[in-house]
């Protein structure tokens, strides 16, 4: 598994009627922190295949979601499960938080 | 993860961490650098242009700045690890570095260079605000405030760099300053002076921010008569400066009263150069740097912090026997 790119059109079907709790990247290319904290990403899309989708959505070039969220701060790592907001990370965090951040998530299944 | 022991590890991946591992890789000294997970290349890494590192006429983007210094240590053998060092032990000879990511490295040198972070307004509203209107990072958050009015507080280069960036989103720009004077430099200060979309709240201070979910307003108090007035703004970036991001060795190293390691002389008489009070650990660049906190200074130190490690670890070579650790005297111990 790795991160699944999402767009405006995207987003309702990919994300908020996933089966799995999605964590959505709000990113964008010249923002240093959202580069940084790519490859770590990437890495927990490999550990969380099949428990948790990671994906991540281009800010520049798809501005509808990130308004429709409020976000005027990237990175932002949203979490959605069943279609609702149920998590926000606000800022690039080392890959043991995003761990801790993901474990919370799923026990509150 | 490793079990044997290196010469030398560097902590930190800015100008002073890269500068650093490129003397200390020409010297055969094969360093490790901790870069961080999120962090690495350090703060220049959420600037636009760099127009004051000499050799580059036409300036350079602060990015692309420690991307080529990480490739010219990596070009001499540097290691460049994307952990975090989370514990440090630095007693004895031999150090022990460990990182977020469940790794640990031992070595008979370590270099400081963890940098500063950001200095924060320190009002109550601010952390429940931050990222929802409340920023430290235009480049990356400028974007969303297209057609807004947005306030800078602080009155340095980051501060007019800030503005002056921000001014190709925001309608209005407010910069807020405690002084009726700016810190910054006369090119960067004439910059944002003279720029239409950026206007001066001199001798105010942001004493408090304003919103539910996200930022409507700010209060500002007038330094000299008290006065205070509302300001209307959706975006409020904080750069008042940099605090020094010590505390993984604090009561481990001797720090001052602001937090700042102390190198050489400040440490005790006899001690030299970037040494810190512990034998065989150096601390460079904003780390130890209450004056200068240039991109050039930080490097400089590298330098200077990799040259001195060289030295303490043929010293070790040639005397086998670890130079004693220095004693601190009492109001320096008081800081620990």
């Amino acid at each position: 598994m790795s991160t699944v790119p999402v767009t405006d059109a995207t987003f309702q079907t990919e994300v908020l009627q996933a089966d799995l709790p999605v964590l959505v990247d709000f990113w964008a290319p010249w923002c240093g922190p959202c580069v940084q904290v790519a490859p770590i990403l990437e890495e927990l899309s490999e550990t969380y295949a099949g428990r948790v989708k990671i994906a991540k959505i281009n800010t520049d070039e798809n501005p509808q979601v990130a308004q429709a969220y409020g976000i005027v701060s990237i990175p932002t790592l949203n979490v959605y499960k069943g279609g609702e907001l149920v998590k926000q990370i606000i800022g690039a965090r080392p890959k043991p938080a995003l761990v801790n951040e993901i474990e919370q998530v799923l026990q509150s299944a | 993860m490793t079990d044997t022991t290196r010469d030398l590890v560097i902590v930190g991946s800015g100008p002073a961490g890269y500068t650093a591992a490129i003397y200390a890789a020409r010297a055969g000294l094969a360093p490790v650098v901790l870069a961080g997970s999120v962090t690495a290349g350090g703060a220049l890494m959420n600037t636009t242009e760099v127009e004051n590192f000499p050799g580059f006429v036409d300036g350079v983007m602060g990015p692309e700045l420690m991307e080529t210094m990480r490739k010219q240590a990596e070009r001499f053998g540097a290691e460049i690890v994307y952990d975090d060092a989370t514990e440090l032990e630095l007693d004895g000879p031999v150090k022990t570095v460990r990182t977020g990511n469940g790794d640990t490295y031992r070595s008979r040198a370590v270099i400081l260079a963890m940098g500063s972070a950001y200095r924060e307004l320190g009002l109550p509203d601010e952390k429940r605000l931050s990222g929802h209107g409340v920023s430290w990072c235009a480049t990356c958050d400028g974007f969303f405030f297209r057609g807004q009015h947005v306030v800078v507080v602080g009155g340095g280069d980051s501060a007019m760099e800030e503005a002056t960036f921000l001014t190709r989103f925001a309608e209005k720009v407010t910069v807020v300053h405690r002084r009726d004077e700016l810190r910054a430099s006369k090119v960067m200060a004439d910059r944002a002076l003279s720029n239409p979309k950026i206007e001066f709240a001199w001798n105010s201070e942001v004493v408090a921010i304003h919103g539910t979910d996200r930022v409507t307003g700010v209060t500002l108090r007038d330094t000299v008569t008290g006065a205070e007035r509302e300001l209307d703004a959706t975006g409020l970036f904080v750069a008042i400066g940099h605090v020094p991001r010590s505390e993984l060795v604090a009561g481990k190293v001797a720090l001052d009263a602001e937090g700042y390691v102390l190198t050489g002389a400040d440490v005790a008489p006899g001690v030299r150069g970037t040494a810190t009070s512990v034998p065989g650990v150096f601390a460079c660049g904003d780390l130890v740097d209450h004056t200068y906190r240039q991109a050039i200074t930080a490097a400089g130190s590298g330098c200077a912090a990799a040259l001195d490690a060289q030295h303490y670890l043929a010293g070790l070579v040639d005397s086998a026997e670890p130079p004693a650790p220095v004693s601190l005297p009492e109001k320096i111990e008081e800081t620990l």
